[in-house]
């Protein structure tokens, strides 16, 4: 560079310059698009071909897709994905409005009590799952204590019980995310415009009639993000089924994210695999894509 | 603000039921921690006679020890300590490399714009969200391929990869608001690319760096499926080594021991959000993408 006439070096440098930034992204863009949109398109089409065990490019149109929609357990997967993804996020909804309200009334501890109702957020799904599995062990857990403390016929053995399994999964997963839905709807609280709340108290409203017409209403955009964000965690979970029940007992508690795995790499069936993941992924799109186009569209200056 | 909030004002009863929901709701969610690290410290024996909620009768350490060191998991009995270092292993690289990708990306797409940079922040950020279902049959393959199938440096890769799009979001909003005034300034000093984003940038990225590194050392060491899918026996992550304890051990179910290893497994991350809780929630609200 230095022995370079300084006409010469000085327009290579430009040149380089001009391309660095490019050059800077391109490995972060050759990785996504072969990991991501690669991969998305090779699984896409494994899910149309002959694949068994091993990868077998044949084209065999919708056999896979029907053999899918025909299993049995992909058909409780879907259930228990709807019961699950309803409860899941309805119950978080709830509970982390009420939590972001009653927080909101100059509470002296808020910040140690927003921490506690947020650190199972940093936990992993496996830590919560094995210790609600404890939690709630049918021998030895909540049943014993209340035998202990005198509720002889306290009863509550759903982990092991197939109609009752899933739900002591939406327990253990609300547990984990309300803290956040929680801090979502803080945040959202604590930009309303005070004016016409001031309004409506000079007015004499009673509280709960200012939150249910002026203060919940002004919520929407939280609660739209909250939405979008808890379905697509519950279309994704995994690790929490897989430690609290293994997506038993027998199949009772299993899902599209358990369902695929096993397919995957336990029935050697690439085909229904990858048939059930491209599932996974147009649900997700449906949810995302718009929500994204709409969040980055709003004008940032 | 709060000062609006139209219960702020009330009766002294109403703020003691107020008082105590939020307790209540504070025990209810402090109850499983309890339940986890006070049956870590007490002995079988107690904890089937005993009660769940009582303290230990007897503390003893014996759980943590076994946990550590000698838990059987599938055939070898060495306990969770070596799945404990590979998660090291795999978190240090993996958040270094991933969030020096995404302040790079950040910059160049808020800095540097060219024809099209929408765009491809638009397929990163979708990155973020794909359910990983549909890519774990290919990622094996390749990690196949690559000679990384069931190896810590495949699950870097791994992670690394899957990471981008969160890094790159919070840089690339980070570096949304930093002055374009000062880069153009320092473009007419003569600085050039990574002058200014070493100078300039970089030492303002601080508090960005900060949610960025907490953000992917939560999420990787939290991981299980990429784990799970990747990398089975010697080369497994801790949270992959504490389901394979506490779900597939034959004989009797050594609950206290299991509880040890979950408290090993949860105590990076809780130290990690104890000490740092305002930025790792600064981050899950980036990752709900408002940011």
């Amino acid at each position: 560079m230095s022995n370079a006439s300084p006409e010469r070096d000085g327009g290579a440098r430009e040149r380089l310059q001009r391309w660095l930034p490019k050059l800077v992204l391109s490995p972060s863009c050759v990785l996504v698009l072969f990991f991501v949109y690669g991969f998305i398109a090779w699984t896409s089409y494994i899910s149309f071909s002959d694949s068994g065990m091993m990868p077998d490019y044949t084209w065999v149109g919708l056999h896979q897709w029907s053999r899918l929609w025909t299993s049995w357990t992909w058909g409780i997967a879907l259930h228990n994905i709807w019961v699950f993804g309803l409860l899941y996020i309805v119950s978080c909804i709830v509970l982390g409005l009420i939590l972001a309200i009653l927080l909101d009334q100059r509470i002296r501890a808020e910040g140690v009590l927003r921490t506690i109702y947020l650190y199972p957020m940093a936990l992993s799904f496996i830590v919560t799952g094995t210790a609600w599995q404890w939690f709630l062990n049918p021998g030895l857990g909540l049943e014993k204590t209340m035998h202990d403390l005198g509720w002889q016929s306290f009863s509550f053995n759903w982990l092991i019980d197939s109609n009752m399994a899933i739900y002591t999964v939406v327990i253990a997963a609300v547990w984990q995310a309300t803290g956040f839905v929680m801090a979502m709807f803080l945040a959202g609280l604590r930009g309303i415009d005070g004016e016409m709340i001031k309004a409506a108290q000079i007015d004499g409203a009673p509280a709960w009639k200012i939150y249910a017409r002026i203060i919940i209403p002004q919520l929407r955009p939280v609660f739209l993000s909250a939405v979008v964000v808890l379905a697509h965690l519950a279309i994704k979970s995994f690790d929490l089924i897989v430690a609290m029940t293994g997506g038993g007992p027998g199949n009772a508690t299993a899902v599209p994210a358990t369902f695929m795995y096993s397919y995957a790499f336990s029935r050697n069936e690439m085909g229904i695999a990858a048939a059930s993941a491209v599932f996974m992924l147009a649900v997700i799109a449906a949810l995302i894509i718009p929500y994204l186009y709409s969040e980055l569209r709003e004008p940032r200056s | 603000m709060s000062a609006a909030s139209p219960t702020a004002r009330r009766g002294l009863a109403t703020r003691a039921v107020l008082y105590a929901i939020l307790a209540l709701f504070a025990i209810v969610y402090l109850m499983p921690l309890y339940v986890m690290l006070t049956t870590s410290f007490k002995t079988l024996e107690e904890i089937h006679q005993g009660n769940m909620l009582a303290l230990p009768g007897q503390w003893t350490l014996d759980p943590w020890r076994e946990a550590w060191g000698s838990a059987c998991i599938g055939l070898e009995c060495n306990g969770v300590h070596g799945y404990f270092f590979n998660s090291i292993k795999i978190v240090v690289p993996a958040v270094l490399i991933s969030g020096l990708l995404g302040a790079f990306n950040g910059y160049v797409l808020t800095k540097w714009k060219f024809r099209g940079h929408k765009i491809v922040f638009g397929l990163m950020l979708f990155s973020c969200f794909i359910p990983f279902q549909i890519i774990l049959l290919p990622m094996a393959r390749v990690l196949g391929i690559l000679h990384l199938a069931n190896s810590t440096g495949g699950l870097v890769l791994v992670h690394i990869v899957y990471g981008i799009g969160f890094t790159t979001l919070f840089f690339r909003n980070f570096y949304a608001s930093f002055p374009d005034e000062l880069v153009r300034a320092a473009q007419l000093d003569g600085a050039g690319f990574f002058t200014i984003f070493f100078r300039i940038l970089l030492p303002a990225s601080v508090p960005i760096i900060v949610v960025t590194i907490i953000w992917q050392f939560t999420n990787v060491w939290n991981d299980f499926l990429f784990g799970v899918s990747f990398a089975s026996g010697d080369s497994a992550p801790i949270t992959v080594a504490l389901n394979n304890l506490v779900n597939s051990s034959t004989g009797v179910k050594a609950y206290n021991v299991n509880m040890a290893a979950a408290m090993v497994a949860a105590v990076p991350t809780l130290i990690v959000y104890i000490l740092a809780g305002k930025y790792f929630l600064r981050g899950l609200m980036s990752g709900s993408v408002k940011g």
